[in-house]
């Protein structure tokens, strides 16, 4: 198959767009669908820093390079969960995502091609001859040496996920549901401390429509009526947060990873395999094999009923209280659900301290 | 030609569409890209009695890859 645009062997065909396109234009279709997405849902502007959620994965660090390129002041917070059984995850992760910032850092962005052509063969997952020759790079900002943030939880609380989630009830034993409320808490957290006006994260199509099919089934309107793009700071304490890569199908951000020569880690998270999200993702998949576009159609779809209103009557703003050891929103007078879960009991223990 | 996807290998003759072998695998041709002698491709790709074919997963999360 053929680029559209050059004539040149495509490296991707997306059934759901018609378009098949070469590495070099991919790489700039993906920049401006990306710099598309963030204008038509009114995310961030130029002028406002920006704080990536990385997790050393695809979504996370194309996500952070495609910023950097489009000339965003992004930064980066990794959050050391500890999760190194039977794997070491978390090592690994936090070692992917250190070279990529070294790769990116101005005074190597000028031989990034060679950079990136070096970490590609030093991947085990990754053994494209050079990143099938990455293209050029588009311009990037000069005056900006994007910072990693790295907070290593057993550091700060004592404790990692995988402990912290055997010694309490919630999650049943398993860890997903402490280091959702980790995460979530230790995001929002650094991103108003650190006085960023936006909390980036990579979520892509395929995690939307799951979670969209996963709330239908059950028709959690509540959780239809909050789920968008574009999370506003609806009070004092939250940051809002946005998903810049929502409308790319999960194909799309590995192919301009690949393309663009990004060592991510292949291998996610061990805890996840077999989760509920993962099962609705091969439903969807396979929906989408016999009818290219389903997916995003049912996400468009979905948007489009939103903002006419379809969910507006379950969309009921609780009233929040401060909790009373770190401050945060809290849908409880008391501790906040962190602050019990960590068994904090004194503001000092807080993340950024 | 020799398939190869995470430790697993697979034989097969050339001459056949990628997706089609992938299929023949027994995996969700949604969620992998091929690559050829190390060069990424579309899935209509013909593959050669010679090629080595390797299967990127795009699904994260340990998300079944398997029909």
């Amino acid at each position: 198959m053929r680029c559209r645009k050059c004539e040149r062997a495509a490296v991707i065909n997306m059934r759901q767009h018609k378009l098949a396109l070469c590495g070099e234009h991919y790489s700039e279709w993906f920049l401006a669908q990306t710099e598309r997405a963030i204008e038509k849902y009114q995310m961030f502007t130029r002028d406002e820093p920006v704080l990536v959620a990385v997790s050393g994965g695809k979504d996370s660090l194309s996500l952070w390079d495609a910023l950097l390129r489009l000339g965003y002041r992004a930064d980066g917070l990794y959050i050391g969960l500890g999760i190194n059984e039977p794997a070491p995850y978390s090592d690994v992760s936090l070692e992917k995502t250190r070279a990529f910032v070294s790769s990116v850092t101005p005074a190597l962005a000028r031989g990034a091609s060679v950079a990136s052509r070096e970490v590609a063969k030093q991947s085990p997952n990754n053994e494209l001859e050079a990143a099938s020759s990455p293209p050029p790079l588009p311009a990037m900002r000069q005056d900006f040496v994007p910072t990693l943030h790295v907070i290593d939880i057993e550091h700060v609380y004592g404790k990692t996920i995988p402990q912290i989630a055997r010694e309490k009830t919630r999650g049943h034993g398993k860890p997903c549901a402490a280091c959702g409320l980790t995460k979530r808490y230790v995001m929002n957290r650094i991103a108003l401390d650190k006085g960023y006006a936006v909390l980036a994260t990579g979520h892509n199509l395929d995690d939307e429509v799951a979670v969209l099919l996963q709330n239908t089934l059950r028709w959690q309107t509540g959780y239809l009526a909050r789920q968008a793009p574009v999370l506003p700071a609806s009070r004092e304490g939250l940051t809002r947060k946005v998903k810049p890569f929502c409308r790319f199908y999960e194909r799309e951000t590995a192919t301009y990873a690949l393309v663009r020569g990004i060592d991510y880690i292949y291998d996610e998270c061990p805890h996840a395999v077999g989760n509920l999200t993962n099962f609705y993702k091969t439903l969807l998949n396979q929906l989408e094999a016999q009818s290219p576009g389903a997916k995003l159609g049912f996400y468009l779809e979905f948007l489009r009923a939103r903002s006419e209103g379809a969910f507006e009557q379950f969309n009921q703003v609780e009233a929040l209280h401060e909790c009373e050891v770190c401050g945060q929103p809290t849908s409880a007078p008391g501790r906040c659900a962190f602050c019990r879960m960590w068994d904090i009991q004194k503001v000092d223990r807080a993340v950024a301290r | 030609m020799q398939i190869m996807f995470r430790d697993k290998k697979w034989e097969l003759k050339g001459g056949i569409a990628a997706r089609d072998a992938i299929k023949k695998v027994g995996l969700d041709p949604e969620s992998v890209l091929v690559t050829i002698n190390g060069k990424l491709v579309t899935d209509d790709t013909i593959l050669k009695e010679d090629d080595e074919v390797k299967l990127v997963a795009v699904v994260s999360g340990g998300a079944r890859t398997e029909f």
